[in-house]
């Protein structure tokens, strides 16, 4: 329980810090912003990599490999994809 | 070593928030989106020195295979299809939640122990959140990508069946949280929360995908955090709230901005079409038209113009022209500059990066309130394929569809110069009396010709 508490007091203070930084990115790069943070809730890649590397069972690795799959798609797609758009907002000389 | 690889974990939670903290200037933006990128792989390299890992081969297979796909993706999307890509990617993240939770709950319950039951509850939420967020993605994309009807889907006892789902799915994680051991009851609760996800999206009308964007993008990140606390990993806990955040403040900005509330949106609820005045009424007679060679000559003489583009400019393809007209333009000294209505794209700030990629300079770009503070002192202002984001009806008209919504004022600029195909009405479905106004003129035709035909005008003269 103790753990879960942690947990939980973690979530809330970095829901606050969350809106505190977001309320200050201006409109014009609302798109990058959603790609990027979309990128880093790929972080569920290292859960993913836990389950595939641990090898309990045929049944867990097989899942974990598939989250490995779709969860690196999303993390390595989303930075490159928000890399390029922000590329593209950098001043023209 | 654990301690150790939490501090790890530590350092890429912070540079996670130092990125997104990047972004609220094109200057550190590139550099944070490297911070974030950096922090995901210290997370990932740290994770792989587990000493629970005991074979490397499946997941470097899986690293490989996502990252390839990932890549492609990133390198061959246009910029006009961004919000399906997003869709995906966020579908991506969803599933991912999935699949880890169902492996948590296996690897648990293995040797028949019985696991804690915050650990079960954390399961069932990353199941539930995360079946949710995939399917209703898949249809977001399928909707966005015009493979499936773009419009609003309703049936009668829609929200009947979506409450009987909801109850479904909250007394099947019950089951899980109960009888952990029986795989079942997990399986059943992601089948249950799939066809929850395709039924609270469908409903929703193409013109309101923004906000269901965003709100996935919330969605995703609650699944990340969820299965931070299955996994009683941290970073996933702060990176997921950091998202789900995110998420939500552009849903409320998007849902401001179409003057709608977050329950019609997701119930499927129009805005009561009709009443009012008739388009004849508005129209009769007072609409001016114009051609592409007399608003050049009046581009000429301007000072200042400001281009208000709608997501039609994007349809006909017209941003680049629209670009070149406006280096034409202040190459003879007259200052141009974009004045972006929140929702004048498919997601949130879509259009700029439209614009951006037309090689728009970002000192160009100006939000609705800037452009709004000084529209009296713009001499013309140029509508490209938007209509109800400039209806002055908004303001003057309590009782309209649309009475309350921010709108762009192009109606107070000295001259308005309106690019349409024909009078037909928006998404909110009534009549513009911008287009009858004495200071409009209606420039009948293609976004992207119309441009061109103005730009061979200005050379020739």
């Amino acid at each position: 329980m103790e753990m879960f508490i942690m947990g939980l007091t973690i979530f809330v203070l970095a829901i606050f810090v969350g809106f505190e930084i977001i309320t200050k990115i201006p409109p014009t790069l609302h798109t990058p912003l959603m790609s990027g943070s979309n990128a880093i809730s790929g972080i569920t890649v290292v859960g993913a990599v836990l389950s595939s590397g641990a090898q309990h069972t045929m049944v867990t690795t097989t899942l974990g490999v598939l989250a490995v799959i779709f969860a690196t798609i999303n993390c390595v797609g989303g930075f490159m994809v928000t890399n390029r758009m922000l590329a593209m907002f950098k001043k023209k000389s | 070593m654990s301690s150790l690889i939490n501090i790890g974990y530590l350092v890429a939670s912070v540079l996670f928030i130092l990125g997104l903290k990047g972004l609220t200037h094109p200057r550190t933006a590139v550099r944070g989106n490297l911070l974030g990128a950096t922090g995901m792989l210290l997370a990932v390299v740290l994770t792989l020195t587990n000493q629970q890992i005991i074979s490397y081969e499946m997941i470097i297979l899986g690293l490989i295979i996502g990252g390839a796909i990932g890549a492609a993706l990133a390198i061959k999307i246009e910029m006009t299809s961004m919000p399906e890509l997003v869709a995906v990617f966020n579908g991506f993240g969803g599933i991912a939640s999935v699949l880890v939770a169902g492996a948590a709950l296996l690897e648990n319950t293995l040797n028949g122990e019985i696991p804690m039951m915050q650990l079960t509850i954390a399961i069932a939420a990353s199941g539930l959140i995360g079946a949710v967020t995939f399917c209703g993605s898949l249809v977001a994309f399928g909707k966005l990508k015009g493979l499936i009807g773009d419009g609003a889907v309703l049936f009668s006892g829609q929200q009947v069946i979506n409450a009987f789902l909801a109850a479904a799915a909250l007394a099947l994680s019950c089951w899980v949280v109960i009888d952990p051991a029986n795989g079942m009851a997990y399986w059943l609760l992601v089948g249950v929360a799939s066809v929850l996800g395709v039924l609270l999206v469908i409903p929703v009308g193409g013109a309101d995908m923004p906000v269901v964007v965003a709100l996935l993008n919330s969605y995703s990140g609650l699944a990340a955090a969820a299965t931070g606390f299955v996994l009683s990993n941290n970073v996933l806990i702060i990176t997921g709230s950091l998202v789900g955040a995110s998420g939500i403040i552009l849903t409320q900005i998007m849902c401001k901005a179409m003057n709608r509330s977050l329950t019609n949106v997701l119930f499927g609820v129009l805005a009561p079409v009709g009443g009012g005045p008739s388009a004849d009424e508005v129209y009769g007679g007072k609409v001016k038209s114009t051609s592409a060679e007399e608003v050049a000559m009046l581009l000429e003489t301007a000072r200042r113009v400001s281009i208000i583009p709608g997501y039609g400019m994007a349809v006909s393809q017209a941003q680049h022209p629209v670009a070149n007209l406006a280096a034409i333009l202040e190459s003879r000294g007259t200052t141009v500059e974009y004045g972006v209505h929140p929702v004048a794209g498919r997601m949130p700030g879509h259009m700029n990066v439209l614009l951006a990629e037309a090689d728009v300079p970002y000192e160009a770009l100006r939000d609705m309130d800037e452009t709004n503070q000084d529209i009296d002192q713009v001499d013309v202002a140029l509508v490209i394929g938007a209509n109800d984001v400039v209806n002055p009806i908004a303001r003057t008209d309590p009782n309209s569809a649309i009475a309350g919504m921010p709108i762009i004022d192009v109606d107070k600029a000295k001259t308005v110069v309106i690019i349409k195909r024909s009078l037909s009405p928006g998404f909110a479905g009534i009549p513009n009396p911008l287009f009858a106004l004495d200071n409009s003129l209606m420039l009948f035709g293609d976004g992207k010709k119309a441009v061109l035909d103005m730009i061979a005008a200005l050379k020739d003269s």
